[in-house]
């Protein structure tokens, strides 16, 4: 069985992370698991935590009147779900759904902001990482935009 | 090339705008291989390229699945069974299905572009010892706007094909994929190296779906897209369907994707 440092070490977001860092992200790691179904995050409600996805699928959904949940997103191991811990006022902007049985590391965003505190390298390395999750998902959100199946030479 | 008259012999609805012919010859027949289109003349309306969404090895029916975006297509998806058109073909060049043999085979396909893909992928299927590991990669806009659905949950259902499928966006209880084809391409399984891609979809997606695969060292010249332009004449005389130097209707539609990307980059095209 793998330790929390070496399932953190082998994520992609974390990958190359000195032992010093991986040390702290652990720290504030704990092993979680959700049945299907289960709502992780709730639109509205404090972001205190991030997810490292190990097993199973999660929906990132939002609610709208008209069409009731939509699912905007799915993420699948390996995947980080959360960023809302990284910035005020720090809540949830979607809810997150467990598709199928979920096994992740849940991280707690409190103790992690305290840690960047005080090592800043830390703190400039997540956000680096972070930062390319996010620009990641911003390029497939206005990718899809495009609504590029919607779109045909007509004839 | 003068149209030869067909007669429809069944319609299938596969998505809201979206409808499979199965033509039958009253005189010549017409056989497309994978990859390859035919000008479908609805009488009294006009003519629209089509490309071959059936196998044609034997005597059975054409195969062309429509997607209604404008009054020829209207009119083909409109057609009833018994209905008469005219069929001009086979026109452009095809997949490259004996080039690819011996190595991995991934398919990507957006949207309609999996009709023009659906030839290709039943050929691997049925020569599959000809082809190593063969992946099939599907995005679309919607669960309800997937193409072919039984005959993808049947792909699904073998252990000798990988098949995924993503969308845009979905109602909640899809228990499939919500993002762009692109994020399919890290996860497939396929040796880089040894690998032929088909791609197919809207052009945009088919510019980022290139460059994904490059990145996961696929060489640009083992990648191969189908362009869609304005056919006319579906036979490289009245220019339409000019894009810088090459005829799509007559050089393709099927190009490797380093010739692609050197015309698309061009913004004046």
């Amino acid at each position: 069985m793998r330790t929390l440092d070496e399932l953190i070490a082998a994520s992609p977001v974390f990958a190359g992370l000195d032992p010093e860092d991986l040390a702290s992200i652990a720290d504030c790691g704990r092993n979680a698991g959700f049945e299907a179904d289960e709502l992780i995050a709730r639109d509205g409600d404090p972001a205190n935590s991030f997810y490292l996805l190990r097993q199973g699928r999660v929906a990132i959904e939002l609610h709208t009147p008209t069409q009731g949940g939509l699912i905007i997103e799915t993420l699948d191991p390996g995947d980080i779900v959360g960023w809302a811990w990284l910035f005020p006022p720090y809540r949830w902007h979607y809810d997150v759904r467990a598709i199928e049985p979920v096994r992740a590391v849940a991280f707690d965003g409190g103790c992690l902001r305290e840690k960047c505190d005080v090592r800043r390298e830390l703190g400039y390395e997540l956000m680096l990482r972070f930062a390319q999750v996010m620009n990641d998902r911003l390029q497939h959100t206005r990718f899809r935009l495009l609504d590029v199946y919607g779109a045909s030479v007509a004839s | 090339m003068t149209p030869l008259l067909h007669r429809v012999l069944s319609r299938t609805r596969e998505t809201r705008d979206t409808w499979t012919l199965e033509l039958e010859p009253l005189g010549e027949a017409v056989r497309p291989r994978a990859g390859q289109f035919d000008m479908l003349y609805a009488f009294g309306v006009g003519e629209a390229p089509i490309s071959t969404s059936g196998e044609h090895l034997g005597d059975g029916p054409l195969t062309h699945t429509v997607r209604e975006v404008g009054a020829v297509t209207g009119a083909l998806c409109r057609l009833e069974p018994g209905d008469p058109v005219g069929v001009r073909g086979p026109l452009g060049n095809g997949w490259p299905l004996a080039e690819a043999a011996g190595g991995d085979l991934l398919v990507v396909a957006g949207g309609i572009g999996l009709a023009p893909l659906r030839p290709a992928i039943r050929h691997a299927l049925a020569q599959r010892g000809d082809y190593g590991r063969v992946s099939v990669l599907l995005g679309t806009r919607t669960p309800g706007e997937l193409l072919f659905v039984h005959e993808v949950e049947e792909w699904r259902s073998r252990f000798d094909v990988e098949v995924d499928v993503t969308v845009d966006a979905a109602p909640q209880g899809w228990h499939g994929r919500v993002g762009l084809v692109t994020t399919l391409i890290p996860g497939a399984v396929f040796d880089p190296a040894e690998a032929t891609a088909l791609v197919c979809g809207p052009e945009v997606m088919m510019v980022f779906v290139v460059r994904a695969l490059v990145d996961r060292g696929v060489p640009a010249e083992r990648i191969w897209v189908s362009l869609e332009r304005n056919m006319r004449c579906g036979v490289g005389h009245c220019g339409h369907c000019q894009l810088g130097p090459a005829l799509i209707c007559r050089d393709g539609p099927v190009f490797r994707a380093d010739v692609m990307s050197r015309l698309l980059e061009v913004r004046e095209l």
